[in-house]
C-alpha cells in the first residue's frame, strides 16, 4: 500500500470535484463549520449525532451505518474522501469506522479543512442532493478495534501509545486544553504506554509528516514497530489519527484503536494507572 | 457520549457551566489593523513547545483555552502563511488575556 492509496492532497480534490464515483464527506463534531462553508459537493456527517449510538456508549451498529450511508447517497463502490476540522481528528475517526465496516475505497484529504482554509481555497454553502443508495456494510473488523481487557493485557507486552498531550499523559490535565477540565475519571496513563502526542505526526498546517519522519518518531520514542500496537487518547478520535499514520501510512499489520480510551480506562475500578513522565 | 473533543463556542464570556475557580483560562483576540479576525487558527503550545490544543477564532476573533498554571505560547495561523507566536502565563482562577496582531 502506498500513501496515495489512503491520502489525497487539496490539488487532487480540486481536480476531482466533479468526478463520478468520488464522494467528498466533511466530518465534524461542530457541524456549524459545514453550514458556514464546505468544499463544493461535500456531504456532511455529524460525528456526535450520526456516528454514535444515541443511548449507550458505542458506535452506530452495522444496520445504522448502512442506513446512514444510504441516506447520504454513498454507494459501496464509491471512492469516499473524508476531511474535517480539528486537524482531521473526526475525519480520521470516520475513516476508521469506514474501514471497520469494510468500505473498500476511502481516503483522507491531507491537512483537512484547515489546510484548505489556509490555502484560501473555495468553500460554498450549497448543500448537494445525492440520490439514496442501498449501502451494505460488513461485520465489524475487530482486527483494528481494541477493547479494555485487551488494553490491560497489553501492559508490558504490546506497544501502547498514548497520543494525548504531555500534560494529559502525566496527569496534569484531564482533557485537551480547549475543554473545561472537570471530569469524573482519574488522571494519568496506562503503565508502559509511550507518550507520543498525535500532533507530532502532523505539521502545523495539519498535513501528515513523511513516512521517514513518522517511522523515526515512533521508533525513537521506544515503540517496537514489529510488535502489535494499541493507540488510545481521551475518546478515541485523536488516536484514530495516529492509527491512520501507523496502519495506513506506514502499513504496519497489527495496529488497533482503543476507542474507549481514557474516559473509559480512567473510570475503571482496580486497573493500574501511572502518573508522571513515561518510565 | 455527552462531550466529544471539539472546542466549545469561542465566546467573550465564559460558558455558564465553567467554574473559573478551577480553571486557568487563556483567552484572547486576533486582530488585523484593529479589526477582529474570524476563522484564524490559534494553537496552544506548552513550555517545551509541544502542541496542546487548537481552536478556530469566533466571529469576534476570540479564542480560549483551559490550561494549567505555567508558561504557554499561543501560535496564530492565518491564510497567506501568517504564523505569530505570543508568550502567556496562566494561573488557576484567572483569565490570562492575549491580543494577537497579524
Amino acid at each position: 500500500m502506498s500513501r496515495s492509496d489512503v491520502l489525497v492532497d487539496a490539488a487532487w480534490v480540486e481536480a476531482n470535484l466533479d468526478a463520478p464515483g468520488v464522494v467528498l464527506v466533511e466530518v465534524d463534531e461542530d457541524v456549524s463549520a459545514y453550514d458556514k462553508g464546505h468544499i463544493r459537493g461535500a456531504v456532511k456527517i455529524d460525528w456526535q449525532t450520526e456516528l454514535q449510538d444515541p443511548v449507550r456508549r458505542d458506535f452506530v451498529d452495522r444496520v445504522g451505518f448502512e442506513q446512514l450511508l444510504s441516506r447520504k447517497g454513498i454507494a459501496n463502490d464509491d471512492t469516499v474522501i473524508l476531511y474535517g476540522g480539528n486537524n482531521n481528528w473526526f475525519a480520521a475517526y470516520a475513516y476508521w469506522y469506514f474501514k471497520l465496516y469494510g468500505h473498500e475505497n476511502v481516503k483522507l484529504l491531507d491537512g483537512g479543512r484547515k489546510k484548505w482554509e489556509l490555502d484560501s481555497r473555495e468553500l460554498v454553502v450549497d448543500v448537494p442532493s445525492r440520490p439514496e443508495t442501498n449501502y451494505q456494510a460488513k461485520e465489524q473488523d475487530l482486527a483494528i478495534r481494541a477493547f479494555r481487557d485487551e488494553v490491560v493485557d497489553a501492559i508490558g507486552s504490546k506497544g501502547l501509545i498514548d497520543v494525548r498531550s504531555p500534560d494529559e499523559f502525566t496527569g496534569k490535565l484531564l482533557a485537551p486544553a480547549h475543554l473545561p477540565q472537570e471530569q469524573a475519571q482519574r488522571a494519568g496513563h496506562v503503565p508502559t504506554a509511550r507518550s507520543i502526542p498525535w500532533s507530532k505526526a502532523a505539521n502545523d498546517d495539519g498535513t501528515f509528516k513523511s513516512d521517514e519522519d513518522l517511522r523515526k518518531l515512533y521508533t525513537e520514542a521506544g515503540v517496537d514497530l514489529n510488535k502489535p500496537i494499541i493507540a488510545y487518547c481521551r475518546i478515541g478520535e485523536r488516536s484514530s489519527h495516529t492509527w491512520f499514520a501507523l496502519r495506513e501510512l506506514l502499513g504496519l499489520p497489527d495496529v488497533k484503536n482503543y476507542d474507549g480510551s481514557w474516559t473509559e480506562y480512567g473510570s475503571l475500578v482496580g486497573v493500574p494507572i501511572e502518573l508522571g513522565e513515561p518510565k | 457520549m455527552s462531550q466529544g473533543c471539539a472546542a466549545p463556542a469561542q465566546t467573550a464570556h465564559l460558558p455558564a457551566t465553567v467554574d473559573l475557580g478551577n480553571e486557568a483560562v487563556i483567552q484572547g483576540t486576533v486582530l488585523r489593523g484593529g479589526d477582529p479576525v474570524s476563522g484564524a487558527y490559534a494553537r496552544l503550545l506548552d513550555a517545551s513547545g509541544e502542541f496542546t490544543a487548537e481552536v478556530v477564532t469566533s466571529e469576534e476573533g476570540i479564542f480560549r483555552f483551559f490550561a494549567a498554571d505555567g508558561d504557554w505560547t499561543v501560535r496564530v495561523l492565518a491564510p497567506g502563511g501568517v504564523s505569530v507566536d505570543s508568550a502567556v502565563t496562566a494561573k488557576t482562577g484567572e483569565i490570562a488575556g492575549v491580543e494577537v496582531a497579524i
